[in-house]
């Protein structure tokens, strides 16, 4: 915009005209133009190359984008992988992995092993996605990707093969548009699926080495019969907060998941990255570790994490690995008598989904809960009333409504809290009480709490359906939702 | 005797957020059964069940004595003995 020719320039041009005293300076305004006028070619020529590369660019990644798609299984039942066989070197490999080509212990044998090697992603999120671009810079052969979701805003804090722009793809055709970025010479397999157990050993047949990335109990378990019964290795990595554990099951004579792990932990006590939080780096440390497991076993560099249990410790900042039992002879999968010789269903053996999702729960009848446009009418109309908010202060900090008090669901139950309730209640002269939460479910919970240690009161207690989340959705759009 | 019970991996959220603590046990001869009533209690602050099922931890739970999984080192009979490092961990299922 800067060069634009300017109004006095015309101006000087048309006064100039026939004027002899102006002779010079016509002269000079003409040097000016001319100079201004090359500059300007100069610059177009300089936009149009840049809008020539642009559009190359683009038209590249679209093909990257049509390739990728082009390849996405969404039926896994009889999908035809070639098998992936060793091949020399050649020159563009040679010079592209020569940092690693002249570490003896790993050469280019070892660059030969991995670029033969498949490996299976499952599941591309915190985990998935640090391991499949590490695995991918090294020269792994072929990355199977699997994720049934898509891309959400909330992911990109840790799961950074995903942009801003991918939000809603499907996070396994985002992947591998990443990896391709980086590395397109690695043979990239995206199945948008839900690993279930009659797809888990179709797929799983086609690779040498799977990596567990997943986030919930049923598929790590599914995962480790899968393995067990079609005889795979397994990278299995896990975090949450501020904390990642790692190990190899299934490998030379170690444990299975099932040999440390018999009978699934109660669905209570299992919490998920959405509920428990998880600062990025930390699945970002683990998932690096998971590739690195996965070119140690592809290559036979080195001795793999296979009866031992690394643990993390972001805050302490320690890694720490712990020796574990070897399979055991009684395990129900790899034992000597195995009595599960096909894959079962796995939600019903764990007692929860194989999602890390958060499910709506009804615990309370439905006189005992309010909608959100109903709550609004208690507050527009200025109904007496006491709302507590049973979430974590923490929480608070990111959003509340005015004028409630709170109390953590923990915390609801102890005397001083009861007191606090029972102060508020007599000073606003009410008997009716809302809790809310983030979601809905927390804050049934509160009310069957409340309901027994306040049922001398005669209280009124509801909750609000759907919680901050709903009233964000539905009634204050500045609200943030989290 | 002094030992050093851990808790890690969201187990620590059963012993009041804190994960180490160093204790004093009276007497001398302490198996791992003994020790896990003792923690119910002494430490366990609300919930007992999400620590204990029957007389062994609930799933989910693996015991490390001195870094080293308890089936290596007979399980509930193990006996402790001074300055043992025992490390409750849950395993965590986040990706």
């Amino acid at each position: 915009m800067g060069d634009r020719v300017k109004v006095e320039d015309v101006n000087v041009i048309r006064e100039g005209a026939g004027e002899r005293k102006d002779e010079k300076e016509r002269e000079k305004n003409g040097e000016k133009m001319a100079k201004k006028r090359e500059r300007l070619i100069e610059e177009l020529r300089k936009k149009e190359s840049e809008n020539q590369d642009l559009q190359q660019k683009l038209e590249k990644r679209e093909e990257d984008v049509q390739a990728i798609l082009a390849k996405l299984i969404q039926d896994p039942t009889n999908h035809i992988i070639p098998d992936k066989h060793q091949h020399p070197l050649n020159h563009r490999e040679v010079a592209r992995y020569s940092r690693q080509l002249i570490l003896p212990e790993f050469g280019p044998e070892g660059q030969r092993k991995l670029s033969s090697t498949s490996v299976l992603i499952v599941g591309c999120g915190g985990l998935g996605c640090p391991a499949a671009i590490y695995l991918a810079a090294a020269g792994v052969g072929r990355l199977g990707l699997i994720d049934y979701d898509t891309v959400e805003l909330n992911n990109l804090h840790r799961q950074i093969l995903h942009t801003e722009g991918r939000v809603g793809v499907a996070k396994a055709v985002s992947i591998a548009l990443s990896v391709k970025a980086l590395n397109s010479h690695v043979e990239l397999v995206p199945y948008e699926v839900v690993l279930t157990s009659q797809v888990a050993l179709t797929i799983i047949s086609k690779y040498d080495i799977v990596l567990d990335c997943t986030d919930n109990v049923a598929t790590r378990y599914l995962l480790n019969d899968a393995c067990v019964l079609g005889n795979k290795p397994l990278v299995s990595g896990s975090a949450l907060r501020y904390e990642g554990q790692l190990t190899v099951y299934h490998h030379n004579g170690g444990p299975c998941f099932r040999c440390l792990h018999p009978k699934p932990p109660p669905p209570e006590t299992v919490t998920n990255c959405s509920d428990g939080g998880v600062l990025g780096v930390v699945p970002g440390m683990i998932g690096c570790l998971q590739a690195l497991e996965a070119i140690k076993l592809a290559s036979g560099l080195g001795t793999p994490l296979s009866r031992k249990l690394l643990l993390f410790d972001a805050l302490q900042g320690t890694f720490r690995t712990v020796k574990l039992r070897g399979g055991r002879s009684d395990c129900e999968v790899c034992g000597e008598t195995p009595t599960i010789t096909k894959l079962i269903d796995y939600e019903q053996f764990c007692g929860a989904a194989a999602t890390d999702k958060e499910k709506g729960v009804q615990l309370l009848e439905a006189d005992k809960r309010v909608t959100v446009e109903e709550y609004r009418d208690v507050r527009v109309k200025d109904t007496p009333h006491l709302l507590i908010d049973v979430r974590l202060p923490v929480e608070l900090e990111i959003c509340a409504l005015p004028n409630c008090i709170n109390i953590p669901l923990k915390q609801l139950g102890k005397p001083n809290s009861i007191a606090v309730i029972e102060e508020k209640l007599s000073s606003v002269r009410t008997k009716s009480i809302y809790c809310v939460c983030r979601r809905g479910n927390d804050s049934q919970l509160a009310v069957k709490q409340l309901e027994s240690t306040l049922s001398e009161h005669g209280c009124q207690i509801k909750d609000i359906i759907g919680g901050l989340t709903a009233w964000a959705n539905k009634i204050d759009p500045t609200l943030p939702v989290y | 005797m002094k030992v050093t019970l851990e808790f890690r991996g969201g187990a620590e959220l059963l012993v009041n957020g804190v994960a180490q603590h160093p204790v004093d046990l009276d007497g001398c001869k302490w198996t791992v059964a003994r020790l896990l009533t003792w923690i119910q209690d002494n430490l366990i602050q609300e919930r007992p069940e999400l620590f204990l099922q029957g007389d062994s931890v609930r799933p989910g739970i693996l015991v490390l004595i001195n870094d080293t999984d308890w089936e290596l080192l007979g399980e509930l009979d193990y006996e402790l003995v001074e300055n043992d490092n025992v490390l409750f961990i849950s395993t965590l299922h986040g990706g």
